[in-house]
């Protein structure tokens, strides 16, 4: 269809200006879909009308990426990635740059308000059952957001060259080193040097500044496309489109997402932003949670400070990467058997058992042959990949907490607890009983994701409404 | 053109095959990027031995050395330290240094570790993980052994290593300390990084 042929844009509001307005609107949107756009995700995206206070994290992380975007811009106008460089330039940002502090903090406060705005969106996601069908790419989109901004922080983290940042670094490549086979190579590879070293300052600056936020904002359209196309689901867990009005064809529990939700949102804004400049103003280190003391000491590549550990929101799983000591392969391969056996015992098909039989097998004997360091860091890495199968693991009839028994609700409180527990322990030094409780944590962890299509069967729901309410 | 049938399977083998084509090109043409990320050649070269003066180095002391970017250690040690060393023969992993020859050269690969008894040369840079631990030098009951005589702890992860530099049993670290190549270029001058081949 030519331009010229698109129907007219009608503009609706009255004023002096109506003229003016509608002809600049109807000119640009006969050469771009600007109102249609509009339209689709704004005006006309009905979302359901009993969004409650636990929507708000979707868009506060829109707006906390936007802030680290913005504050980010302005710091690489100061910043020198440059091992004999970079601390002092964070410090000349700090001290000598007008305002520098101030974009350097908000940086710093945005990162860590970023995990929390996530972890609480992903929350959401779980009480509800946002993840279940038709819904599992947005899942799956957004899982993929959550492993880039672990990339982007760890990236970022290395860049102010502080003692934190270089033994964090070196502790973390090194996982790589862990792996069989390739792991010295890859690890070679990801430093570009022999040690942690200006070559691997400027590419982690390289990767933080361009290439994961390029990757970043395709994930988070992506994520928005396929809610869009779907449609958002609600605290009861029911699908709005099921209840038309046969006059409009629009769901009769939703509502256009603005203005009802853009005002909604900007309350959260507010509220979030006042929380956010009082901890930006008057605590920015948040006690060394939010900025590691060690970290206003420059590197050292000569000395380990005495007490090392990852900023809070990667401890959890810097807990069970150091729970699995050698010991612990001993219950790790009991709990392995034990597994196995029931997936034989509840699988029918003949060849799917064998499979599990061997993919068991193989485990088992790397167990015992491959070091018990090499595990940690698989399981490390399988703890976070983990979240992507809960779509599928998920078999409960119903979706949203609210139409639960009170054994997935009980489960679910269990998994967040030991997550906050797993997440503490990785903040401290090693001591045997820290040691093992993360052990524990660790097992009722990956017990949450492995044991959930059965316990989600188990569990006695109550019946859906057949529609929202609140 | 329109009238003409179409051959579909002419079709179908045309898309795979320009597909594949296009797939090996674009693989080909990730070769360097991926190459360009590792190390170059200038960090290849900054692999240059160091000397060391231990002419000042005091008994039971310890001094380091950076070579390509790892800290290095030489430790003077005393008659006492040489016991401790032989005293914990039954504690640590690997007391020959036997599991991975390539940590410790030939003429070190003896209960002390080193060339002459009295210094220890060795990487301080924890096998586990890459941290470089801390010296412990004084025997006495510390929270993490309560027999300890003396060695190294490491803060991420607690492994131990005795003043051998060898590892302690049922800990993290899976190897001893790696003892670097070098030679004594005279009594009180340590070259670290080069050794002399055969001797």
């Amino acid at each position: 269809m030519a331009a010229a042929e698109k129907p007219p844009v009608t503009v609706t509001w009255a004023g002096p200006l109506n003229e003016p307005v509608g002809c600049v609107l109807t000119w640009v949107d006969q050469r771009f879909p600007m109102m249609s756009l509009w339209r689709d995700h704004l005006a006309e995206y009905y979302a359901p009308k009993n969004f409650n206070f636990w929507y708000y994290f979707g868009s506060l992380a829109m707006v906390v990426l936007v802030l680290q975007i913005a504050t980010g811009i302005f710091l690489v106008m100061h910043y020198k990635p440059d091992a004999a460089l970079a601390f002092a330039s964070v410090e000349y940002i700090m001290r000598d740059v007008p305002g520098g502090w101030l974009i350097r903090y908000m940086h710093s406060t945005g990162a860590s308000a970023f995990f929390i705005v996530i972890y609480l969106h992903m929350f959401r996601g779980l009480m509800y059952g946002s993840y279940r069908k038709p819904r599992e790419l947005i899942w799956i989109f957004g899982m993929l957001i959550y492993l880039c901004l672990m990339a982007e922080a760890f990236f970022g983290y290395l860049l102010p060259w502080g003692q934190m940042s270089y033994w964090g670094a070196q502790v973390i490549v090194n996982l790589f080193d862990a792996l069989p086979i390739i792991g010295h190579d890859l690890s070679l590879w990801i430093r570009g040097d022999y040690v942690v070293s200006d070559a691997t300052l400027n590419r982690f600056f390289s990767f933080h500044v361009i290439a994961i936020p390029l990757v970043l904002l395709g994930l988070v359209s992506a994520h928005i496309m396929a809610l869009h196309e779907v449609g958002s689901n609600n605290p009861d867990g029911v699908e709005i489109k099921k209840v038309k009005d046969p006059k409009t064809g629009h769901p009769v529990d939703g509502i256009p997402f603005h203005p009802y939700y853009t005002v909604k949102d900007t309350l959260g804004v507010v509220v979030f932003a006042i929380v956010f400049c009082v901890i930006m103003f008057f605590m920015p280190e948040l006690g060394g949670y939010f900025l590691e003391y060690n970290n206003f000491i420059p590197a050292n590549p000569l000395q380990t400070p005495s007490h090392i550990a990852p900023v809070w929101y990667f401890t959890p799983f810097y807990s069970i990467l150091r729970a699995t000591t050698e010991d612990f392969m001993w219950v790790l391969a009991l709990g392995l058997v034990a597994y196995s056996a029931l997936l034989i015992g509840t699988l029918r098909a003949q060849a799917l058992r064998i499979a599990v039989a061997a993919i068991a097998a193989v485990l088992l004997a790397g167990f015992f042959t491959i070091d018990a360091k090499v595990w940690g860091v698989v399981l490390m890495g399988v703890s976070t990949l983990i979240f992507f199968l809960l779509p599928w693991l998920d078999q409960s009839p119903v979706k949203s907490i609210r139409y639960k028994g009170m054994l997935c609700k009980s489960v679910l409180a269990a998994f967040v607890i030991v997550f906050l527990v797993l997440g503490y322990f990785g903040t401290q030094p090693v001591t045997t009983g820290g040691t093992l409780i993360s052990q524990v944590g660790t097992l009722l962890y990956f017990a949450f994701f492995l044991l959930m299509p059965w316990y989600t069967r188990m569990d006695k729901t109550k019946p859906e409404p057949q529609r929202v309410t609140w | 053109m329109a009238d003409k049938e179409l051959d579909q399977s002419k079709r179908r083998f045309l898309i795979a095959a320009t597909g594949a084509a296009g797939g090996v090109a674009g693989a080909a043409a990730a070769v360097p990027f991926v190459a360009s990320m590792l190390p170059s050649e200038r960090a290849k070269a900054a692999g240059a031995p160091v000397e060391a003066d231990i002419g000042a180095l005091a008994p039971g002391e310890l001094t380091r050395v950076e070579w390509r970017g790892k800290p290095v250690w030489i430790v003077r040690r005393t008659q006492e330290m040489l016991d401790a060393v032989k005293q914990n023969d039954g504690k640590v992993a690997d007391p020959k240094s036997e599991r991975n020859k390539e940590l410790t050269p030939e003429y070190a690969r003896n209960e002390f570790r080193s060339i002459k008894p009295e210094y220890l040369v060795v990487v301080g840079i924890c096998s586990h993980l890459g941290c470089s631990p801390v010296d412990k030098f004084k025997p006495q009951a510390e929270p993490f052994e309560t027999d300890w005589k003396g060695g190294f702890y490491c803060p991420c992860h607690g492994s131990l290593f005795d003043l051998a530099g060898r590892v302690y049993k049922n800990k993290p670290a899976p190897d001893n300390l790696t003892v670097p190549p070098h030679t004594y270029l005279s009594d009180t001058r340590i070259l670290i990084g080069e050794d002399k081949k055969g001797a």
